[in-house]
């Protein structure tokens, strides 16, 4: 299927392609010969039934695992192997399917640890927080204040994470990888487990994001009314391999993308 | 203390009488990126100015209508006095309005501008556009999320400022031009326009002078010897009076600085951290306290827990007297001294009431176990009657005068009297010029000797010289056999229970009494939890047979105390129910300040009255329900009702009436 070009949907060049990846784990066939590209400053959805390989598919993004073969070009540049550090540092950032905050940690610490990279004083002087370390952590407060503002958690500022609700936990982790300033932003479920008015709630932060901050979003979801409403594009995988990928609208009616979710039709039709 | 000279008759003067006499002392804060920043009166003047400037070029007039919409924050409280200084009127409107009622508020006042908080704001005015054809420009505080809007009609603040400056620095002669605007002000000029959220139709548009708000404002401060290092939250909605005399009309007569929180949901963050000295609450918010205290105290340790109880029964029994400054043994005043150490001191600390030296409680009845409690731990609370019309002072209690169960004693140049029918009125100089564009209201309310009816049922306490109100005027009925019915009487001593959030009781003109109640989410949840009740929704817990009997167990307490009392003791509850639902201003069965509206009530759940007076052990509701953003659901749920046994009363009269 052809995927609508960039100049339909008014968007920028591809940020990330992925070219004819394949990822086995001993004989399971996570992901076998898929293909498509993000392009810059889109909401890209990748969806599909469990087991697809959705998951795997943004942990070959962002360095998680080494795929067989195939390769990704991240801003025009392919790389085979890459380390998720790495990833970090060249301008991805992600959140969990299942949080991995530091639940100990305050909202605001939590926040802070997403600019960890960012922090170019050593060790010692951070320790010290004296001259340039001072100047340098009243910057990056600065903008992790910014971000807590923009996702409205003030509240929760000075509050252990693990104290929080789900809901808002998602949110502490959306702000962390906000922190980052990624170019490329990867969200791994983010309305799993929340109810209707949390999942309103984080459909607008995620358009906020792409609007206001211009990030790419690339996002797996299960809750196909949010997928349809946020993305640009989607990409349907199955099984390891790619069965559909155009808008929104198209992939509701694509034949394939339809059986997949609902099974072949046996015996008496449906 | 700052000059009472009665020629600064106007908020516009005062600013600017400020800004020289105390210009280097802070004047407003906000909370921002969580850091409070500091304006002084200097520097608030200058933004004042600039934003005012800006206002005339973009063609506000003399008399002129504008809406201020949002929380509160210093560039709202801003265009107040910088609309006010071109002699326009501002008109603030709560900031959760749905649009229907802001649409209503906004023709009805004939508003030609508005100045808003945030996109919210932005796309509610949009929705209704099209039914106000006077309204212009728009002008937005936070930018956020309003990049792609049609920007012919909105303008940000800060670009108001900018327009005002360019004007100030380009054209010497606009700072004279500006001042002698303000100058050109008189007291008895219109100063604003409040919507009154009525308990019974459409809100009324109230007319205050910049003189009736003042007045009123600098009987107040001095009253509780208020000046200028009083340190106040403003958390309260900005078109309730009570805001707008406490945070913006006392806080320029007396100099003191006024904080902004940062959001609505951190107020009690920011609260202590400013640690206010001067405080001014509905009854809700010193119940809601307690109730979060008792709830984390349930789930304390054992030692904490007994510490606490031990402590609080203590200061229930000897708190009020140390308060007062009655005379206590030596050790009852060291035990005290320990308590506060140990309990008092943190938990005031905990609620940022470590320096409080006067809060106030009005606008509705509070529970005596409430209010004694926070005497009790050294708050100095005290009651308050005002309204709207009022300019909010109606009485108070002086220090020293405290009963939980009256409104003090008429404040400085008020007067206040009993109708023949037991109505109070009232005359002062804070009374209002009149409802806006409604004449007849106006004449049914103020008579031509100036007095105003309040529309509450009062008299005077002869124990104590204090007034005392039991109820709305209107809303005192009669059961048929002739017993005095006066339902808020009875909702206030169900409300005072912590598992009871609402309650609402219909009788006037039948048989017995019935009250629906609507639980208390926090304190029956965390009881639920640990009782081991299994729920999944509001509507299930609140249907739940164990709530029911923890009710009917609150009622019977309520029926004992009405048994006690002669006047009353025939309208005890005979039925009462637990709704499925929580009241809510949305679906107009609150006011916005969230006031039960009874006849509303009776009607929307008909079918359940109706099954209170036909003996039915349940009945079937439908509800429809609106969501902030306008648009509609229904909740359909079957209501047990349940009976409970009226206690004897004391005297003969039960037989008479059964």
């Amino acid at each position: 299927m052809r995927a609508p070009s960039a100049g339909e949907l008014g968007l920028g060049e591809p940020l990330l392609a992925v070219e004819d990846v394949s990822l086995t784990f001993g004989g399971v066939r996570a992901l076998s010969g898929v293909s498509f590209n993000i392009r810059k400053g889109e909401i890209r959805a990748i969806i599909g039934p469990n087991g697809a390989g959705k998951t795997s598919m943004l942990n070959v993004i962002n360095g998680f695992y080494q795929p067989q073969s195939g390769r990704i070009l991240f801003k025009g540049e392919a790389r085979t192997t890459m380390r998720p550090y790495a990833a970090a540092r060249g301008g991805i950032a992600r959140t969990f399917q299942n949080l991995a905050l530091f639940r100990g940690m305050s909202t605001l610490d939590n926040v802070m640890a997403g600019r960890a990279l960012k922090m170019r004083c050593g060790f010692f002087w951070q320790l010290l927080r004296y001259g340039p370390a001072l100047k340098e952590e009243v910057e990056h407060r600065r903008r992790v204040e910014e971000i807590i503002d923009f996702l409205e958690i003030a509240a929760i500022r000075k509050i252990q994470v693990g104290r929080l609700p789900y809901g808002l936990q998602k949110r502490v982790e959306l702000g962390r990888a906000l922190a980052m300033e990624p170019d490329l932003l990867l969200l791994d479920e983010p309305m799993a487990g929340m109810n209707l008015e949390e999942k309103e709630d984080m459909s607008r932060f995620i358009l906020d994001v792409n609007k206001q901050y211009g990030t790419t979003i690339a996002l797996i979801e299960h809750d196909m009314g949010v997928v349809m409403d946020l993305s640009d594009r989607v990409v349907v995988l199955d099984y390891g391999q790619k069965i559909a990928d155009a808008t929104p609208d198209e992939v509701k009616y694509d034949k394939n993308v339809i059986r997949a979710y609902l099974g072949e039709p046996h015996g008496k039709s449906v | 203390m700052l000059s009472t000279d009665p020629s600064l008759d106007t908020l516009p003067k005062l600013l600017i009488h400020n800004a020289v006499a105390i210009g280097a002392r802070p004047a407003i804060r906000h909370k921002n990126l969580g850091i409070w920043q500091t304006w002084t009166w200097q520097e608030m003047l200058e933004e004042i100015r600039a934003f005012s400037v800006g206002l005339a070029e973009l063609g506000i007039k003399r008399g002129g209508k504008f809406a201020i919409i949002g929380y509160n924050r210093p560039r709202l409280y801003w265009a107040f006095c910088a609309g006010q200084a071109l002699g326009a009127v501002p008109v603030p409107i709560y900031a959760d309005a749905v649009a229907e009622e802001m649409a209503y508020v906004l023709a009805h006042a004939e508003v030609t501008m508005a100045v808003v908080q945030d996109q919210e704001q932005v796309d509610k005015i949009i929705a209704i556009s099209d039914r106000l054809p006077l309204l212009g420009r728009v002008i937005y505080d936070e930018p956020r999320g309003l990049k792609d809007y049609d920007q012919e009609r909105l303008i940000a603040f800060e670009d108001v400022q900018r327009l005002g400056r360019k004007k100030l620095a380009n054209e010497p002669d606009s700072l004279r031009r500006w001042e002698t605007g303000v100058a050109e002000g008189k007291g008895g000029d219109l100063g604003i326009i409040l919507y009154t959220s009525g308990t019974t139709g459409r809100s009324k548009g109230v007319m205050l002078t910049h003189e009736n708000a003042l007045i009123s404002a600098r009987n107040a401060n001095a009253f509780d010897r208020l000046g200028m290092d009083e340190e106040v939250i403003a958390y309260l909605p900005m078109a309730w009076i009570g805001d707008h005399i406490f945070s913006y009309v006392q806080a320029y007569a007396a100099g003191y600085c006024v904080s902004c929180p940062e959001t609505p949901d951190t107020v009690l963050e920011d609260r202590r951290e400013i640690g206010t000295t001067y405080a001014f609450a509905p009854p809700r918010v010193y119940e809601n306290l307690l109730t979060l205290t008792m709830v984390r105290m349930a789930d304390a340790g054992a030692l904490k827990r007994r510490l606490f109880d031990f402590f609080i029964a203590f200061a229930r029994r000897w708190g009020e007297k140390i308060l007062n400054g009655e005379k206590v043994p030596l050790r009852v005043r060291l035990l005290y001294g320990i308590g506060n150490l140990l309990i008092y001191g943190p938990l005031k600390n905990r609620f940022g009431l470590s320096r409080i030296r006067v809060a106030y409680t009005a606008g509705e009845a509070i529970g005596p176990e409430i209010f004694r409690f926070w005497r009790a731990v050294g708050i100095n609370l005290k009651q308050l009657y005002g309204q709207t019309e009022a300019s909010v002072y109606i009485s108070a209690q002086p220090d020293g005068e405290i009963d939980a169960e009256t409104v003090g004693k008429a404040s400085p140049d008020v007067e206040i009297r009993i109708s023949e029918s037991g109505e109070v009125l009232f005359r002062s100089p804070g009374v209002f010029v009149g409802y806006y564009k409604d004449p007849e209201k106006t004449a049914e309310v103020r008579t031509a000797e100036g007095w105003v009816h309040t529309g509450d049922a009062g008299f005077f306490d002869p124990k104590t010289g204090h007034l005392k109100i039991i109820d709305r005027a209107k809303d005192v009925g009669r059961l048929t056999d002739g017993t005095l019915f006066a339902p808020k009487y009875i909702e206030n001593k169900l409300k005072f229970y912590p598992n009871i959030r609402e309650a609402v009781a219909i009788g006037a003109g039948r048989d017995f009494v019935c009250v629906m109640i609507n639980i208390d989410l926090t304190a029956v949840g965390s009881w639920a939890e640990r009782n081991n009740v299994v729920y999944g929704s509001y509507q299930e817990l609140a249907g739940h047979p164990l709530v029911y009997d923890m009710i009917a167990q609150h009622v019977d307490e309520v029926n004992r105390s009405l048994a006690q009392e002669d006047l009353v003791a025939g309208a005890q509850v005979r039925r009462f129910l637990v709704l499925h639902k929580e009241l809510d201003p949305d679906d107009g069965e609150l006011t916005r300040t969230q006031k039960v509206r009874r006849g509303f009530i009776a009607e929307r759940y008909a079918p359940l009255v109706e099954a209170f007076y036909n003996g039915a052990t349940a009945a079937e509701i439908s509800t429809h329900v609106t969501f902030e953003d306008g648009h509609q659901g229904a909740i359909s749920a079957r209501v047990a009702i349940r009976d409970v046994t009226p206690h004897a009363a004391p005297a003969p009269r039960m037989e008479r009436a059964a």
